[in-house]
């Protein structure tokens, strides 16, 4: 398996596919429930105009979270 | 209403309340930002009626919409939610809703699941936990014309067949389907769905288990006893809501034991339930949707748009732009129909005073009722103007990216993006302020930021601070900048004021996990100024029913203790207002307010001004007798005011008394219509009372440290 970096290190404008992801918190099980889950494909894109929260495309809508939530998914690039 | 009933559904088990209904219910669930009000709308036209969900601030929307035989059918509009496995009060209320959790909801014979056609996968995970109910469900597929644009082919009968409920391609916005919606809906042989999905295998044994409880303990039908298991076990930190009723010990320390067990074990049961209901979602959208080419970069409209809304300057352009329109909206063209409405009562105020007799009577009419009526009215503007563009934002989609572009900001202080606009807002006034924090999910975040927006300065303070920059400055040659900058300091505090105090807050009475931002920014669309149009008007009726009477009630006492006990006649209207208990109230309060500069008749301005603030202006040129040629030459007060002197002569509006009073209205709750808003939106009187205290004892503090510092200064 190729390296995997966190969601927050991903370049803006790029594709990943999601990888690991914490398990406990009302936060990751709410993502998990919006759809982000190991194995979804996403794509960032964009942050907002004060660098957080992130803006990411995931089942084809656009979804927000905080860096503090997207520093703990971690995520393999698959290029743009 | 007909007496024959068709056989609602075939589900095996009914809710107690089932089985005399003469009118279906059908509840309308779905994903916010789904087009469900809008459906809500195009079936049930103006038969709406909104109140709250008794204990809750939960909005509890129930219209009538016809069937094909124009027989009545019932339709709750429960709050949109992404998984009913809530994280939020509103999503608390719709999952309690259909679980027949709620005494004073009937749980609901059918229904109709809405979605969102162009996000399918998302959609619906929500729809498959209803599904579980066991319940007949209608499936309305929503946007359709978008999804076609979207290159998304969905086959209804695919999905039909594969879910084994009727399911109604739909365009709400255009009032297409929504005859065959009607035809769907009609029916008296509405299918169970054939809903089949593999539980993991380590859960099922918990679920059997926790559903024999909830069926022996809890009397349950086994289908939505099986649901209610399910959710049991994604809830990870139950959102309670008050009127619901709470779950029994037996099923409790069934799901407890499961849960330790699993921990024990380092399983992640939560995770691997949502992972198979994706799993059979994505199976199920591989047979019905056909999409052209599944391409993650491909940039359509709203991407496009995104890219200038969130561009690090632009963003902060168009956010400024947006705000500034709404803001000078709020603040200026609300001053038309303010003033005509203000005209207005007082026509009819000297109407009824040269057409009946003078006596007490008529002063209750006139300057009780009609004012305290006019003084609610007055308001209407403001909230129309906010909630059309709060309409308007929301359904283009805006609102979403307002809160996106200020989460950074507005989470320093331990808040979301959502708290930005209700607090812009209440720089107009803090009344539709706070009832727009509607918007924000979080309970904790709504109360902090309902207990800090009257301390943004509202139009009303400024009366109030013009007059005491007039005393503070006479010189009309003063630079005009000073005057300027006195009061940007004034806005600035009132500012400062409120994101400390939610800073505050939020590190001590409301702590907790830091709020999420864990939302859907909807693709843009244009405005349906119909539904915007509703929302307004339900805002304002809002308003008058329910914070309009109250404001009624308490103007009216503040009336009275302004005008009795009756000074003897012919004294004038200087006499009277001292002679009466607001007159001697600001005799007993001079003790408690002499520490910051003030006197016995500042006291009555201040007391008279809890009506608003603004009255503190009219009320000094009675105490000070000094009424100019119009209301709006403060000249004459001014002089009176610099005149006034303290009992040993020297002068009572000294700079110091000045800028101490403008401090003082900066902090100070001084508004009875705030205090009657914030009791019908937060349900008690504990919140306007604790904001009463706290805002008061700030205010009082602050001019006493001013002032008292000031002396020792020797200013």
């Amino acid at each position: 398996m190729a390296a995997t970096i966190s969601l927050s290190e991903l370049a803006v404008g790029s594709s990943a596919v999601v990888r690991e992801f914490p398990k406990a918190g009302p936060a990751f099980l709410r993502l998990r429930e919006m759809g982000l889950l190991p194995g979804t494909p996403l794509k960032l894109l964009a942050t907002a105009p004060l660098g957080d929260p992130l803006e990411v495309v995931v089942r084809g809508y656009r979804l927000t979270l905080r860096r503090s939530e997207a520093d703990a998914i971690l995520v393999e690039p698959s290029g743009r | 209403m007909s007496a024959s009933t068709p056989p609602l559904s075939n589900e095996p088990v009914r809710g107690s309340a089932g089985s005399s209904r003469h009118t279906p219910i059908y509840a309308l669930v779905g994903n916010p930002n789904c087009g469900k009000s809008t459906l809500f709308n195009a079936l049930t036209g103006l038969k709406q009626k909104v109140g709250n969900y008794p204990g809750v601030t939960v909005e509890k929307k129930v219209g009538t919409a016809y069937s094909q035989h124009g027989q009545p059918i019932t339709l709750i509009d429960l709050p949109g939610a992404y998984s009913l496995a809530a994280r939020s009060p509103d999503e608390a209320v719709t999952r309690d809703v259909l679980l027949g959790r709620r005494a004073d909801t009937p749980a609901p014979d059918r229904i109709l699941c809405i979605v969102d056609a162009t996000n399918l996968e998302r959609n619906l995970y929500l729809v498959h936990q209803v599904l579980d109910l066991g319940r007949p469900v209608i499936l309305v597929l929503n946007m359709m014309d978008l999804a076609v644009q979207a290159g998304l082919e969905i086959s209804v009968d695919r999905l039909e067949k594969e879910l084994g409920i009727p399911v109604i391609p739909c365009e709400a916005a255009h009032g297409k389907g929504l005859v065959e919606l009607k035809v769907a809906m009609s029916r008296t042989d509405l299918p169970l769905p054939r809903h089949s999905w593999t539980i993991p295998a380590p859960i099922a044994p918990a679920v059997s288990e926790l559903q024999a409880s909830l069926v022996d303990n809890n009397g349950k039908a086994p289908l939505s006893a099986r649901a209610e298991a399910l959710l049991l076990l994604t809830d990870q930190d139950t959102v309670r809501v008050a009127g619901s009723k709470p779950l029994g010990s037996k099923t409790l320390a069934i799901l407890q034991s499961w849960q330790k067990r699993w921990e024990a074990e380092g399983m992640d049961w939560a995770a691997s339930l949502v992972g198979s209901r994706y799993d059979a979602i994505g199976r199920l959208c591989a047979t019905v949707v056909r999409t052209g080419v599944k391409d993650l970069s491909s940039v359509n409209t709203s991407d496009r748009i995104d890219g200038v809304v969130t561009h690090p300057f632009w963003g902060w352009m168009v956010l400024g732009t947006i705000m500034a329109v709404l803001f000078l909206s709020i603040f200026t063209l609300a001053e038309y129909p303010m003033t005509w409405i203000d005209d207005q009562v007082a026509a009819l105020s000297d109407w009824v005073k040269s057409a009946m007799p003078a006596g007490d009577l008529r002063d209750l009419i006139t300057d009780g009722a009609i004012a305290g009526v006019g003084g609610v009215v007055i308001f209407l503007p403001q909230i129309l103007i906010l909630f059309f563009f709060i309409g308007l934002l929301e359904s283009t989609g805006y609102m979403a990216r307002a809160a996106f572009i200020m989460d950074r900001l507005m989470n320093k202080v331990g808040l979301n993006g959502k708290s930005f606009i209700p607090l812009l807002s209440s720089h107009a006034c803090a009344i539709p302020g706070i009832m727009a924090t509607r918007t924000i999910e979080d309970p904790k975040d709504r109360l902090v930021t309902i207990l800090v927006a009257p301390l943004m300065s509202c139009s009303a303070r400024l009366p109030v601070y013009l007059l005491m920059i007039a005393a503070l400055v006479p010189n009309d040659r003063v630079p005009l900048m000073t005057k300027v900058g006195l009061m940007i300091g004034l806005y600035g505090a009132g500012f400062f004021g409120a994101f400390g105090f939610a800073w505050l807050f939020k590190r001590t009475l409301f702590k907790g996990e830091p709020p999420l931002m864990i939302m859907e920014l909807p693709p843009y669309r244009l405005p349906r100024l119909r539904d915007v149009f509703m929302h307004m008007i339900e805002r304002g009726g809002i308003f008058l029913k329910r914070a309009g009477t109250l404001i009624l009630a308490i103007s009216i006492v503040l009336w009275f203790l302004a005008s009795y006990p009756k000074a003897p006649e012919g004294t004038s209207e200087q006499d009277q207002l001292v002679h009466s208990f607001a007159g001697k109230a600001g005799h007993a309060l001079e003790p408690i307010i002499k520490p910051l500069g003030f006197d016995w008749q500042i006291g009555i301005g201040v007391i008279a001004s809890f009506a608003a603030r603004e009255v503190f202006v009219s009320t000094m040129s009675v105490v000070f007798n000094a009424q100019g040629e119009d209301d709006e030459d403060t000249t004459p007060l001014r002089d009176a005011l610099l005149a006034a002197k303290w009992p040993d002569g020297r002068p009572l509006f000294t700079p110091l008394t000045c800028v101490s009073l403008m401090l003082y209205y900066v902090f100070a709750m001084q508004c009875i219509s705030t205090i009657a808003i914030v009791k019908r939106e937060t349900n008690s009187w504990r919140w306007p009372l604790f904001q009463l205290g706290y805002m008061t004892a700030t205010a009082w503090i602050v001019s006493f440290v001013v002032y008292q510092g000031g002396r020792a200064l020797g200013f």
